[in-house]
């Protein structure tokens, strides 16, 4: 088929919205290459998943169905798609940086001698026809970018960062539903997976508070976090934190927010020693209002907070709790 | 059970970002080095798997410099029995699939009956090298693993799912798991663990020549540019308390 092909998620008919991202993306690719863009679908059954898509603009839309393929495996789906890329040999696959593309998408590349192109946050396209697209990654946890050039033969693939396309950009068309059934047996598949399930003690909800005061590593250790408690205490705000703090167990895991934690949008989020790594950003980036401290002028923090502090948290925050509780009276 | 754990040395968190001449990466000439963090939790599961299970071998593999034996040699200190070193100069300049090609030549003599990577790299942070080296290996493999248990001739994972979800997965040995932070506590090395591992074995060995030409290439490096606007205060801490408390009440409205 050559042109470009958008790897859509779904799970029990229902999609990760991240994959409409994906589709933005590779709509503007094929755009830029003056090519087709395709989508497909990996389920059992998602046919009301693929007619959805028949109205995007879009080539073709494929939808690969095994019940094999019912739940997600990497060993099923590594078997059909490349069953199916081999077949349909398309110069570009875009895939959302999601958890299980993460778990399958970089075998798939390597059974095509390729390499992923992992967590893009930008497309830069030379001008003309010539010159590939460059694709934008971030080093050192967002404190440095890098141009990646891919420069072999044969299907490049890319997964692209949460938050970086917008899904509202998708174009509306029509496109053709094709069913493709790839050869599985049921010895292929390695694997038991079991259902997804949340750890039973969730008993806080911070996606609801109106404010968040967050504390990440900067704050050193388990010790000092009383200094941040007692900001958030004259704020009237929930305690939350990035991965670190609750990885070494200096709070519960339910305070955790981000990617693999909890989704907030509050009013106010402060940040207090918190690098802004993508997978922390991906969690808080809908609060209103962000107030970062950080020590490092070139945290990535800064790169979406609305007030700023470049500064030692330890020397702020006490001030900053003191006036608070001041202007409160 | 014999269990192989790929560590990473990475640059430190604080380290400073300076591009280096050549515009392809940072300067190194004033980095220090240290285990990449998921893969600290990776020899953490190791070893108490092996203590767990009362006998067995925990072999550290690491591919890079001469630097890396310092991270090698404190995984020692920490309890690992063996510590492989693939020498290896030009990192920079294999993609993903050249390095998983070099750990995968190291380790398959091993044979070993687990393969625990860390699910991403501080520095690089492709997150693919554990997965494509299984898939060279022709083992399964889990990602984002919180938690190993063995379970008869396999293993049962609990393996992290976006938003606070998990799942547990079921699946055979040999196999490699990449391993999320958090899952456990972190060790730190005794004294007696620092003696004990200067007599231990480290072998170097060379890495697999090249056979491909990368299939990506990275050509340059560059700082961010920054897209928002953010309000920066200065002044004394209690200057910049002001300012902030002064936005908080006319501005945002939380106060
Ligand atoms: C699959 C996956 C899922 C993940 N899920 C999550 C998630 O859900 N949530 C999450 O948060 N992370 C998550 N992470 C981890 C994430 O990548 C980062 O490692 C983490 O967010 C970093 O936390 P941090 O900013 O607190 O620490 P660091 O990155 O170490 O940052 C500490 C910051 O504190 C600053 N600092 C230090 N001392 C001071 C001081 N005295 N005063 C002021 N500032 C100071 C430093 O300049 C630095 O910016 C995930 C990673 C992966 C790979
Ligand atoms: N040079 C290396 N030596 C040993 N292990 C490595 C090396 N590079 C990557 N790894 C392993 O692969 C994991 C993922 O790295 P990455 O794909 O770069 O994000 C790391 O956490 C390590 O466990």
């Amino acid at each position: 088929m050559s042109g470009v092909l958008v790897m859509m998620e779904q799970r029990n008919g229902a999609w990760n919205r991240m994959s409409f991202e994906a589709l933005a993306a590779g709509q503007q690719l094929a755009e830029h290459l003056g090519t087709e863009c395709s989508a497909v679908v990996v389920g059992r059954n998602s046919g009301s998943l693929s007619q959805e898509l028949a109205s995007k603009k879009l080539k073709k839309v494929y939808a690969i169905d095994h019940e094999l393929l019912a739940s997600y495996t990497a060993d099923g789906y590594l078997a059909a798609l490349e069953q199916f890329v081999k077949q349909e040999a398309p110069d570009y696959v875009l895939f959302p940086h999601t958890y299980r593309v993460r778990d399958f998408a970089p075998a798939l590349a390597t059974r095509f001698s390729q390499v992923l192109i992992s967590d893009v946050i930008t497309i830069r396209y030379g001008s003309g026809s010539t010159g590939s697209p460059m694709f934008v990654r971030q080093l050192l946890q967002g404190k440095l970018n890098a141009d990646y050039r891919h420069t072999s033969q044969g299907p490049c693939f890319v997964s692209v960062q949460a938050g970086t396309f917008r899904s509202d950009a998708v174009q509306e068309g029509t496109a053709s539903v094709e069913t493709f059934t790839p050869q599985l047996l049921p010895d292929q598949i390695r694997s038991k997976p079991g259902e997804p399930f949340r750890e039973s003690s969730q008993s806080v909800d911070l996606s609801s508070a109106p404010l968040i005061v967050s504390v990440g590593r900067g704050i050193g250790e388990q010790d000092s976090l009383s200094l941040v408690e007692e900001l958030a205490q004259a704020l009237g705000a929930e305690l939350a934190a990035s991965r670190p703090i609750c990885d070494n167990g200096w709070l519960p895991m339910e305070r955790q927010v981000g990617s693999s934690g909890q989704t907030v949008s509050p009013k106010l989020y402060v940040a207090v020693g918190i690098s802004g790594a993508i997978q922390h950003l991906v969690g808080m980036k809908g609060s209103k209002a962000v107030l970062a401290i950080n020590k490092d002028e070139n945290a990535p923090i800064f790169e979406i907070a609305d007030y700023g502090v470049v500064g030692d948290l330890f020397e702020i925050v006490p001030e900053l709790t003191k006036a608070v509780l001041a202007a409160k009276g | 059970m014999k269990i192989v754990v790929a560590i990473k040395q990475v640059p430190e968190r604080d380290a400073p970002v300076h591009i280096a001449a050549d515009g392809r990466w940072i300067d190194e000439s004033d980095l220090n080095y240290t285990i990449n963090e998921p893969d600290a939790y990776a020899l953490e599961e190791a070893l108490q798997l092996k203590e767990k299970g009362g006998d067995g071998e925990v072999v550290v593999v690491c591919a890079g410099p001469d630097r890396v034996q310092s991270t090698l040699r404190e995984a020692l200190a920490k309890g690992a029995d063996r510590a492989i070193h693939i020498e290896c100069d030009d990192l920079g300049s294999r993609d993903t699939l050249g390095i998983a090609r070099i750990l995968a030549e190291a380790i398959k003599e091993e044979a070993p009956d687990l393969i625990l990577t860390g699910l991403q790299s501080d520095d690089l942070g492709l997150g693919q090298t554990g997965v494509v080296l299984a898939e060279l290996l022709g083992i399964p493999h889990a990602t984002i693993i919180m938690q190993v248990e063995l379970l008869g001739s396999g293993l049962k994972v609990k393996r992290e799912l976006e938003d606070g979800w998990f799942q547990h997965v079921e699946m055979p040995l040999p196999a490699l798991l990449t391993i999320q932070s958090g899952g456990n506590k972190l060790r730190y090395a005794t004294l007696m663990g620092i003696k004990k591992a200067k007599s231990k074995e480290m072998k170097t060995v060379a890495a697999f020549p090249a056979t491909a030409a990368p299939a990506v290439e990275l050509e340059r490096v560059f700082l961010p540019e920054k897209q928002k606007k953010t309000e920066m205060f200065t002044g004394s801490p209690a200057e910049i308390a002001a300012k902030i408390v002064e936005k908080l009440k006319f501005e945002v409205r939380v106060l």
